[in-house]
């Protein structure tokens, strides 16, 4: 095994004295502090490719009609399609929007936004509390709360989704209860439920991680003071930790609503594709169902649904970038 | 065990707290714990055994016995009589509420026992064949395959590229540089999710639709990585590269022989996450692939379990396939882990 990696290292290194080569050459030429440049390119490019043009590729997409995929064969329109998409006659009634499913998908990652965020924020709030009280066994707790984490959105659609079936162990537990069996992911309100609860569960480790870290930055003899003082450890909890940790919070909670507006991956294999219905179509989907799954692929329309999530996505980063900034004070 | 679950921060007595924290603690690990130890227990049981409700806990099978003057074997069940007394008994047929079995020792005698009072017997059996069917009649040998192949090559790529930039960017100096900085910074903020239509656009234009490379090319070039390895190579002293370049090193070996042996911890995480993020994809291979050959296990297992739904017997295995890298890599190396999400605020 040893001599495999020395082998391989080798072969490495020896590939990487031909790479080498040019890039003497060219420090003789542009000089030492110019490489910089020639080290940041590869990286430069990707960035440009798949970031920065998209970008721009978007905005103008977003003002183009037709169903060409190439630009310079599709129509000018102006603001066409977001005047389509903003249609409405009235925003608290998707029906009566041109573009129905886009409206019911932002009242849908409306509500989702919400709960998911405050249930994510009580229950993480909560556990990193309780686990920076331990003594022993926080590492452990800390790697539970945090292994679903990792999990990939595939799996903890398909496990859930397992657990909740007709003939799962959730119905089993429900009728061992005396209770009536429930096909929860075809009942709308059970199905929305239930996206919210497998996001919150699915993601909650992180951002007790996050604000347990927070909570390992409040000085210790402050609590220290207030224990020769007296004070009850509820009332530490209101009176010390939450004050002082409001501003992480703050931030946390800003990048919770970032993460709730562009659901997908886990609700999408949970519900089968926004299911039942259009229960559980959000924004995500309905962008990457106009633009790719559709029999008539409007990119138009889709780069302008982009747009607009983009703006209210950069609006709430500003919020959080302002409030981290005052957090560090 | 008691004692260590007993114990408090006030020795002695335990008080309200810390009975809440425990119920809380108890709980949460039930909650995280339950789901995916059935999706595990199930994966390992029949096809029957899967779908038969109510659900069995431990994997199982029927119990069958071959008897002599009967052609294909019978299945053992347990006939408690009405005085309590138990006995196996094989089953030869059923018809409406009574049920024609053999005693097993005297087989040639049959009789008939209402069905009341026989139970199936059953015994612990794993079924292999949910992990080893897929890879022999459905794809996943091939979704594997993919799905290495991209982790193992996107992992190489984002190491060397954005340890290259992070070297660019904390000990050179050049024109331009803290806009180059600011700009990767700023694409931390951009999400996938605002710009795939025309991200999709540019893959297409570079022919590298439905291909794997163009699943990993976009992918290597991440702001995070940049982020982290310019902050540790800022610990790197001047000193060790001034004295290289007076040995006549060029600057690419400085990069390759120096900075990078040295930034072993920090490539290190990088890794790791890179491994996982590449592993557990799923939006953008969703968009770039479009025919099975080229599909990861991901996006693979997603098809398969939209278009046989009902063989939950083969998508639970698969699931338990997608997971266990994962959590092998976790087990393993959890505290870096943490510690680094802790520390950086990525994931």
């Amino acid at each position: 095994m040893k001599n495999l990696s020395a082998f391989l290292f080798s072969i490495l290194d020896r590939f990487m004295r031909f790479v080498e080569l040019p890039t003497v050459y060219l420090q003789k030429k542009i000089g030492v502090q110019r490489m910089g440049y020639l080290f940041v390119a590869p990286n430069m490019v990707l960035f440009s490719l798949f970031v920065f043009l998209p970008v721009g590729l978007a905005i103008a997409y977003a003002f183009t009609g037709g169903t060409n995929m190439l630009i310079w064969d599709r129509p000018f329109v102006g603001l066409e399609n977001f005047s389509r998409l903003l249609n409405c006659g009235s925003y608290m009634n998707p029906a009566s929007c041109e573009f129905d499913l886009f409206w019911t998908a932002v009242h849908n990652t409306w509500w989702y936004t919400l709960l998911n965020a405050t249930g994510t924020l009580v229950m993480a709030l909560i556990t990193a509390v309780v686990l920076n009280r331990l003594t022993k066994g926080k590492a452990l707790f800390r790697s539970i709360f945090f292994y679903p984490v990792l999990l990939s959105p595939v799996v903890v659609g398909l496990i859930w989704k397992w657990f909740l079936a007709r003939d799962g162990l959730l119905n089993a537990l429900v009728l061992d209860l005396g209770g009536e069996r429930t096909i929860f992911l075809l009942e709308v309100w059970w199905s929305r439920f239930w996206v919210v609860y497998v996001s919150i569960w699915f993601h909650m480790g992180f951002f007790t991680l996050i604000i347990l870290a927070g909570l390992q930055a409040i000085p210790r003899d402050i609590y220290e003071a207030a224990k020769v003082d007296g004070t009850s450890e509820w009332r530490q909890f209101w009176r010390i930790t939450l004050p002082l940790l409001t501003p992480n919070l703050l931030v946390v909670a800003v990048l919770l609503l970032i993460r709730s507006v562009q659901v997908f991956d886990e609700a999408w294999v949970l519900t089968d594709g926004g299911g039942p219905g259009t229960a559980n179509t959000f924004i995500v989907q309905f962008i990457y169902q106009t633009a790719f799954s559709s029999e008539v692929r409007l990119y138009g329309l889709a780069s302008a649904a982009s747009v607009l999530m983009g703006l209210a996505l950069l609006a709430l980063t500003l919020i959080q970038v302002w409030l981290a900034k005052k957090a560090e004070y | 065990m008691l004692k260590f679950l007993t114990r408090t921060r006030h020795h002695g007595k335990m008080d309200i707290t810390d009975i809440l924290s425990w119920l809380w603690l108890t709980l949460g690990t039930a909650v995280i714990a339950i789901p995916i130890a059935w999706a595990m227990l199930s994966s390992l049981k029949t096809e029957a055994e899967v779908n038969s409700f109510p659900p069995s806990l431990i994997p199982q099978s029927t119990v069958n016995t071959q008897v002599e003057g009967y052609d294909k074997d019978l299945s053992v069940w347990q006939w408690t009589k009405t005085d309590g007394e138990t006995k196996q008994v094989a089953l030869v047929r059923r018809i409406g509420i009574k049920a024609t079995v053999v005693d097993m020792d005297k087989p040639e005698k049959t009789f008939q026992v209402p069905i009341s009072e026989i139970t199936q017997l059953k015994d612990v059996h794993f079924q292999w064949q949910n992990y080893t069917d897929p890879l022999e009649r459905f794809d996943f040998f091939t979704y594997i395959k993919n799905t290495v192949f991209v982790t193992v090559v996107a992992t190489i790529l984002t190491l060397l590229l954005n340890s290259m930039a992070a070297f660019a960017l904390s000990k050179y100096k050049f024109r331009g540089k803290n806009a180059i900085f600011m700009l990767i910074l700023s694409t931390l903020m951009l999400p996938l999710s605002v710009i795939m239509v025309p991200a999709f656009i540019v893959i297409v234009g570079l022919n590298l639709a439905d291909n794997l490379w163009g699943v990993i090319f976009a992918t290597v070039a991440t702001p995070t990585g940049v982020f982290m390895l310019r902050q540790y190579m800022l610990t790197i002293p001047d000193d060790l590269i001034e004295a290289a370049r007076v040995d006549a090193a060029s600057e690419f070996r400085i990069y390759w022989r120096i900075v990078l042996p040295l930034c072993a911890p920090a490539l290190a995480v990088l890794a790791i996450f890179s491994v996982i993020w590449r592993w557990n994809d799923f939006l953008w291979p969703l968009i770039v692939l479009s025919s099975p050959e080229n599909y990861t296990l991901q996006i693979g297992l997603n098809a398969f379990q939209g278009q046989f739904s009902v063989e939950w017997h083969y998508i639970l295995a698969m699931t338990v396939i997608a997971l266990l890298p994962v959590t092998i890599v976790f087990l393993v190396l959890q505290k870096y882990i943490t510690e680094g999400v802790a520390g950086s605020g990525v994931k």
